[in-house]
C-alpha cells in the first residue's frame, strides 16, 4: 500500500520544476514539491512573500508549470478569497475555466502564525473552497533568522538571540492548528515531508473537503537552525517521534492521531542536532521535555486514545 | 430610457455596478461609503444583481480580494473611504502593477487625527503614486455616468489600469439628487462584458506577481509609468463616446466662463459647484473671472491643463488636503509644476480649506478670488491660506 501511493507521487508530473535556489537540503522545498505533487495541476496558487516565493520566481524565470501569484506578505489568504469568489461566478455566468479548480494559499509561519493571521481568520471564517498551507520553519528565514511566534521556547535567532541575560525565545510557539480549528472549518491537519504517505492522503482530502481547509507542515530548515542539511528528514521523524509535533488531523471536529507514538523519544535526540538549542542548559531541557509529555498527553486525550490530565498521576 | 430618479450619490454608484453586472464586490464598511455597500448587498439580496459579495474583515483585504478576483478575470468593484483607502495602500500598487481591471468608487474622507468621518481630499492626495487611474465626480449624475465608463476604461485591452472614481464624501455620498438612471439595455453596447487578456487559469497557466532584481526593477517601472501616460487619451475617447451616445461629456479638465478671464480658479471636487456660483457673480460684478475643474488627476493631463489656464494672469488653486511641511498643497504643486518654465506663465496662490467636511460657500469663495488678487496683484510673499480658520 505505502508503496503504490510513493509510486503514485513519484509518477506523477512536477508542477514545481528544478532550477529553484533554495538551500541545500531545504526540508521547505521538498514539502511544497510533495504538497504540489499531490494536488495535481488543477490548481491556481497564492503564494506568500517569503522563502518559496523568492526562490521561485525572480523575474523573467519561474519555477511553476501552474497559474501563481505572488501578491504581499500578509494577504494570501484573502488573495485566495478573490479567487475563489472570481471564479465561482465566473463559472455561474459560463466563463472562466470549465473544469474544477482548487485555490491554494501557501505561506510560512511568519506570513501565517504572525503578519497575515488577520486576513487567514477572515477568509476561514467566510468558509472559502479553498487550501491553506503553512510550511513552518519555525522563523523569517528569508530575511535571515529572526524569530517568529513559531520559534520555539528556548532557541536562539537572530533577534532572540541567547546571552548571559536571555535564554533565546523566551515565548512559547503559537498554537495554530487550534486556533484554524476555532473557526469550525472542516478540516485541519499537521504533516511532514518526511511522512510522504500521509502527507499526500491529508493533501488529497483537503483537495475533496469543501469549505476551508487548513494545512501546517514542518519544514526543516537547515541555514535556520544550524542543522546538517543531509539530516532535514531525520529530524523531521525526530519532531514527530519526540512528541514536538504530531501528526494528525480533524476532520469536521473529529480529532485523530494518524501516527501514534507509543514510546516518545527525549528530545534531546532532536536538539544535539540543532545549533539553535545547543546553549540550553539541562535543567530548561528538562522544563521544555515535561511541557513536551505534557502537551502530547492532551492531544491523545482529545484523539481518544486515552491521555492524561495536568494534575493526573502518573501512569503506572 | 434612462428614468429620472432622486437618490444619493451611493446609489447612484450602486446602480453602475448593478449595471455593469459586476461580478465579484469585496468591501468593508466604513463612512461616509456605506451607502454603497449596503445598496450593494440589498441588489444582492433582491435578486437584482448577480454578484458574490466578499465581508472581508479589513479593507486591506478587501483591496487584495479584488486583486484575486481581477487576477481570474472576473468584474470586480470595491468602495471605500479614508483611512480604508490608507489600510489598502500598499495593496493599490500591485493592482496597477499586476494591470488589473478593478473599479473602486471612493467617498473622499478626511484622515485621522483627530479622527473625523467627514470629506477632504486627504486620502485621495495620499494614493496619488500609487499608479491607478483617479479622477474626480461632482454630484450624483457624474458619479453615475463615471462609474459606468471606469469599467470600460478600465477592462480596455489598450489602458488595463485600475481605476478610482472619487466623490465627495457627505457632499456627494449622502446628498439626495436627481439623476438620470441608465435602463441595462441601453448600456450593453457601451459597456461589453470583460475579457482579461492573461487570467490565472490552470488551461493557460502563467506566473504574476515575480520578484524583479535591480537587473529589471526599473524597466517594470519605467513601462508602467509609460503605460499609465499613454491611458490619457483612451479616457478621453471613451468620455467622448459616452458623451456622443448619452448627450453627457466629461473632459480631462473642464472650464467654465474662462474666455478672457485674468484671474482663474482651479479646484477639484464637488465644491467646484459653488465656486461656479461665485464666478456667477463676479461675471455679474463686471469681473473677468473663470474657474477650471480638474477632473482626471492621474494620469495628470499636462497639455490641456496648461491650455486651459493660458489666458490667465492670476491662478488661485483651491484644494481640500494639505500637505504638512510641504511648499504648498498636493494639488496646488501638481499645478505649479506643470506651469514651471511656461512662457507667460500665470502667478499661482493657493487656498486650502474644507478639510474634515468643513462647509464653504460661495461667499467664502468670491471672498478667495479677491484676495488671490491682491496677493498677486501687489506681489506679497505667501505661498498659500487656509481659508476660515480660527487663529
Amino acid at each position: 500500500m505505502k508503496a503504490t501511493t510513493l509510486q503514485k507521487m513519484k509518477e506523477a508530473g512536477e508542477i514545481f520544476m528544478p532550477g529553484h535556489r533554495a538551500c541545500i537540503g531545504c526540508g521547505e522545498v521538498l514539502a511544497m514539491r510533495q504538497v504540489c505533487k499531490a494536488l495535481g495541476k488543477d490548481i491556481i496558487i497564492v503564494n506568500a512573500t517569503g522563502c518559496m516565493e523568492i526562490i521561485s520566481s525572480p523575474f523573467p524565470t519561474t519555477n511553476w508549470m501552474v497559474p501563481w501569484v505572488h501578491a504581499l506578505f500578509e494577504n494570501n489568504a484573502a488573495v485566495a478569497s478573490g479567487i475563489e469568489a472570481g471564479l465561482e461566478m465566473m463559472k455561474r455566468k459560463g466563463r472562466g475555466p470549465a473544469q474544477e479548480v482548487t485555490v491554494v494559499a501557501m505561506g510560512g509561519d511568519g506570513a501565517t502564525f504572525d503578519i497575515g493571521i488577520q486576513a487567514l481568520s477572515g477568509a476561514l471564517e467566510r468558509g472559502h473552497n479553498f487550501i491553506y498551507v503553512c510550511f513552518d520553519n519555525e522563523g523569517y528565514m528569508n530575511t535571515g533568522i529572526q524569530r517568529t511566534s513559531a520559534t520555539p521556547y528556548g532557541a536562539t535567532t537572530t533577534t532572540s538571540p541567547h546571552g548571559k541575560n536571555s535564554i533565546g525565545q523566551t515565548t512559547e510557539k503559537k498554537d495554530m492548528p487550534l486556533i484554524a480549528l476555532a473557526h469550525h472549518i472542516p478540516y485541519v491537519a499537521t504533516m511532514s515531508p518526511s511522512y510522504p504517505t500521509d502527507l499526500a492522503r491529508k493533501v488529497k482530502k483537503a483537495k475533496e473537503i469543501k469549505g476551508p481547509a487548513f494545512l501546517h507542515v514542518f519544514s526543516v530548515c537547515p541555514t535556520g537552525w544550524g542543522s546538517n542539511p543531509e539530516l532535514a528528514i531525520e529530524l523531521g521523524r525526530l519532531a514527530v517521534e519526540t512528541g514536538l509535533f504530531p501528526l494528525g488531523e480533524c476532520v469536521y471536529g473529529k480529532y485523530d492521531l494518524t501516527r501514534q507514538v507509543k514510546e516518545l523519544r527525549p528530545i534531546r535526540d532532536y536538539f544535539k542536532h540543532q545549533r539553535r538549542f545547543r546553549h540550553l542548559p539541562d535543567d530548561i531541557i528538562d522544563q521544555i521535555q515535561e511541557r513536551v509529555r505534557d502537551r502530547y498527553e492532551e492531544v491523545k486525550r482529545k484523539c481518544g486514545i486515552g491521555g492524561r490530565r495536568a494534575g493526573d498521576p502518573p501512569a503506572p | 430610457m434612462s428614468t429620472r430618479v432622486g437618490a444619493e450619490g451611493s446609489f447612484a454608484v450602486a446602480d453602475a455596478v448593478r449595471l455593469a453586472d459586476v461580478d465579484v464586490v469585496p468591501a468593508y464598511p466604513i463612512t461616509p461609503q456605506t451607502h454603497v455597500v449596503e445598496r450593494i448587498s440589498e441588489m444582492i439580496a433582491d435578486g437584482d444583481l448577480d454578484a458574490k459579495f466578499i465581508y472581508v474583515e479589513s479593507e486591506h483585504s478587501a483591496m487584495s480580494a479584488c486583486l484575486g478576483a481581477a487576477a481570474v478575470g472576473a468584474r470586480t468593484f470595491t468602495s471605500t473611504a479614508g483611512q480604508g483607502l490608507e489600510l489598502m495602500h500598499e495593496v493599490l500598487y500591485l493592482v496597477s502593477s499586476m494591470r488589473l481591471p478593478v473599479v473602486m468608487a471612493v467617498a473622499d474622507r478626511a484622515l485621522s487625527g483627530p479622527l473625523n468621518v467627514w470629506g477632504d481630499h486627504s486620502d485621495a492626495m495620499a494614493t496619488r503614486d500609487c499608479g491607478w487611474i483617479q479622477y474626480f465626480a461632482e454630484n450624483a449624475q457624474e458619479v453615475h455616468d463615471l462609474t459606468l465608463c471606469a469599467f470600460r476604461i478600465a477592462e480596455d485591452p489598450a489602458v488595463l489600469f485600475p481605476v478610482m472614481v472619487h466623490m465627495d464624501g457627505f457632499h456627494v455620498s449622502h446628498v439626495v439628487e436627481p439623476y438620470f438612471r441608465f435602463e441595462p439595455e441601453e448600456i450593453t453596447a457601451f459597456l461589453p462584458p470583460i475579457n482579461f487578456p492573461l487570467p490565472l487559469d490552470p488551461n493557460r497557466p502563467v506566473t504574476m506577481g515575480a520578484f524583479a532584481p535591480p537587473a529589471v526593477y526599473s524597466e517594470c517601472r519605467k513601462a508602467q509609468e509609460v503605460a499609465l501616460r499613454s491611458t490619457k487619451d483612451r479616457i478621453a475617447a471613451v468620455w467622448q463616446e459616452f458623451g456622443d451616445r448619452y448627450g453627457r461629456l466629461y473632459k480631462p479638465i473642464e472650464t467654465y466662463r474662462t474666455e478672457d478671464a485674468d484671474t482663474i480658479l482651479v479646484a477639484i471636487g464637488s465644491f467646484n459647484q459653488m465656486a461656479a456660483v461665485a464666478v456667477d457673480s463676479l461675471r455679474a460684478a463686471g469681473q473677468k473671472v473663470g474657474l477650471v475643474r480638474l477632473r482626471l488627476w492621474r494620469p495628470f493631463p499636462l497639455q490641456e491643463f496648461r491650455q486651459a489656464v493660458r489666458p490667465a494672469k492670476n491662478l488661485l488653486v483651491f484644494e481640500r488636503a494639505l500637505s504638512y511641511g510641504g511648499t504648498v498643497g498636493p494639488v496646488c504643486s501638481e499645478v505649479k509644476a506643470a506651469l514651471y518654465r511656461q512662457k507667460h506663465a500665470p502667478a499661482v496662490m493657493n487656498f486650502i480649506g474644507g478639510l474634515g467636511g468643513r462647509d464653504m460657500s460661495p461667499k467664502q469663495f468670491e471672498a478667495m478670488f479677491q484676495r488671490g488678487q491682491e496677493i498677486l496683484n501687489n506681489n506679497l510673499d505667501i505661498e498659500y491660506e487656509t481659508i476660515g480658520i480660527r487663529e
